[in-house]
């Protein structure tokens, strides 16, 4: 595809990181993290990583909007589905996410297997695969008679059309919609990273600097990063999500790091702005408002990090219509997804790593996107860790 | 990109095409690049500026190949592909 292929060079890759070869310091170690799925998903798929030099370490941030949906939440959209007879309208990527067991006849928490939205399904709740909040909508329209809730997920990027589609059914009077808001946002996680002990003690979770989200910067524009630049004198490097561009991204934060520097910079100027997507940002405002917490699976409840409906439109929301009231659940107890998504630990150090947890029956949420860590790891890696043996005849 | 009723267009992804609201990106003309996210373009690509990525790519890869030194700060892909 044009502007997709030509990212793609292998030759211009190599050359790429002999340059970040010639340039890292001896005995330095580079600690960056890719806040973004997208990218955790291009380093494994392009295999980065063998192309970096020894000193050179990425670390898998939470940027995975699947990843870091808490159990709690999954669980109110399939009460939603199974307990209220909602028609429930979800991006495809959700269908895996783990959920509670299903409560027993007594309403107390059930002790079976665990639920999720294709489980659901399997058991006769009404939940459909949509490509595009717009197709929720559609659905709302043909089926008058049921309520239809979109499950609403994601970043900067999925929030726009979600405020474009509740403007929409405002506009045409739809009393049957309604959307369960779980957008979250990326300059508060990014925060809360830094202002975690893990990073601040700088024992477990060394970070040298970040490569900023490609589509999230496209709407948020390069300016909300400055803040990190300067206050925690982090380096910041917005890239495309092709392998050039996430080579370059390291090469650029070698320098600064090298430099003494901590900039925002911008590799993927053919796409991100320091502004930003200033009509889509005006339309956002105008429909969510920021919530006081919202539990992050893995960085637990963290304070203005996610958006809730205004009043204005509080009809269309669906945790006000249907009285909902949210309730934290833990990870089970083996799965390190938790650890994983702060950057603590890697998708190896699990012990369910592909042995009980794989991308088809997926434990932890990292499994279940293929911008999620472990599945990345799973599908292009993970035989990468195991040494080769020659066998003598 | 090809315009079709009100917000929505038709986009050729690779050889499908595909209609894609246009609702976040009104300023889209016929024949532009748009980066599509969930079925909304959510930003336009610049022709220009990927061919200067890609132009500071060939020169480092070029430098590479040559042997050179670090390139000087002026002509530094840093330099050019910074925030602007």
């Amino acid at each position: 595809m044009k502007y997709i292929d030509e990212f793609r060079d292998g030759a211009l890759a190599r050359g790429i990181a002999a340059r970040i070869a010639d340039e890292v310091r001896e005995g330095r170690r580079y600690s960056f993290m890719e806040f973004c799925g997208g990218h955790t998903h291009a380093i494994a798929r392009y295999g980065i990583r063998e192309l970096l030099p020894d000193g050179v370490r990425m670390i898998h941030g939470p940027g995975c909007p699947v990843c870091v949906l808490p159990i709690g939440r999954i669980d109110q959209v399939i009460g939603l589905a199974l307990g209220r007879g909602a028609i429930v309208c979800t991006y495809g990527d959700t269908m895996r996410v783990p959920a509670s067991p299903r409560p027993g006849p007594d309403g107390q928490a059930g002790r079976g297997e665990g639920l999720s939205l294709i489980k659901a399904k399997a058991l006769g709740a009404d939940i459909r695969m949509v490509y595009s909040a717009a197709d929720a909508l559609t659905v709302a329209r043909q089926n008058p008679d049921r309520e239809v809730v979109f499950f609403a997920i994601g970043f900067e990027t999925t929030t726009p059309p979600t405020a474009l589609v509740i403007r929409q059914a405002h506009a045409e009077g739809l009393r049957n919609f309604s959307v369960l808001c779980c957008h979250v946002l990326t300059p508060s996680a990014i925060t809360h990273i830094l202002e975690s002990a893990e990073v601040r003690q700088y024992g477990t979770v060394p970070i040298d600097g970040f490569i900023g989200p490609a589509h999230v910067s496209i709407v948020i524009g390069s300016q909300p990063y400055v803040h990190f630049a300067e206050e925690y004198r982090k380096p910041v490097v917005i890239a495309g999500f092709e392998p050039l561009d996430v080579m370059q991204a390291i090469l650029m934060l070698v320098r600064q790091v090298n430099d003494g520097r901590a900039e925002v910079e911008n590799e993927f100027t053919r796409a991100v702005s320091p502004e930003g997507n200033v009509a889509a940002q005006r339309l956002v405002a105008s429909v969510f408002e920021l919530r006081e917490r919202f539990e992050w699976r893995g960085l637990g409840e963290v304070p203005y990090s996610a958006l809730k409906i205004r009043p204005e439109y509080g009809e269309f929301d669906a945790e006000r219509r249907f009285g909902l009231h949210y309730r934290g659940v833990p990870d089970h107890k083996q799965c390190e997804c938790g650890a994983i998504l702060r950057g603590v630990k890697q998708p190896t150090d699990c012990k369910l790593f592909g042995t009980v947890c794989t991308p088809d029956n997926p434990m932890g949420s990292c499994m279940v996107s293929s911008e999620g860590a472990c599945a990345a790891h799973y599908s292009y890696g993970r035989f990468k860790d195991v040494p080769v043996v020659a066998v003598q005849g | 990109m090809q315009r079709l009723d009100g917000d929505q267009a038709l986009v050729d992804l690779g050889g499908v095409r595909k209609p894609v609201s246009l609702a976040l990106v009104p300023e889209a003309r016929e024949g532009d690049y748009v980066i599509v996210h969930v079925g909304f373009a959510i930003g336009l690509l610049d022709a220009e500026e990927a061919q200067r990525t890609l132009a500071l790519f060939a020169e480092m890869a070029a430098q590479q190949a040559a042997g050179g030194e670090a390139a000087p700060a002026a002509t530094d892909p840093v330099a050019s592909a910074a925030l602007r």
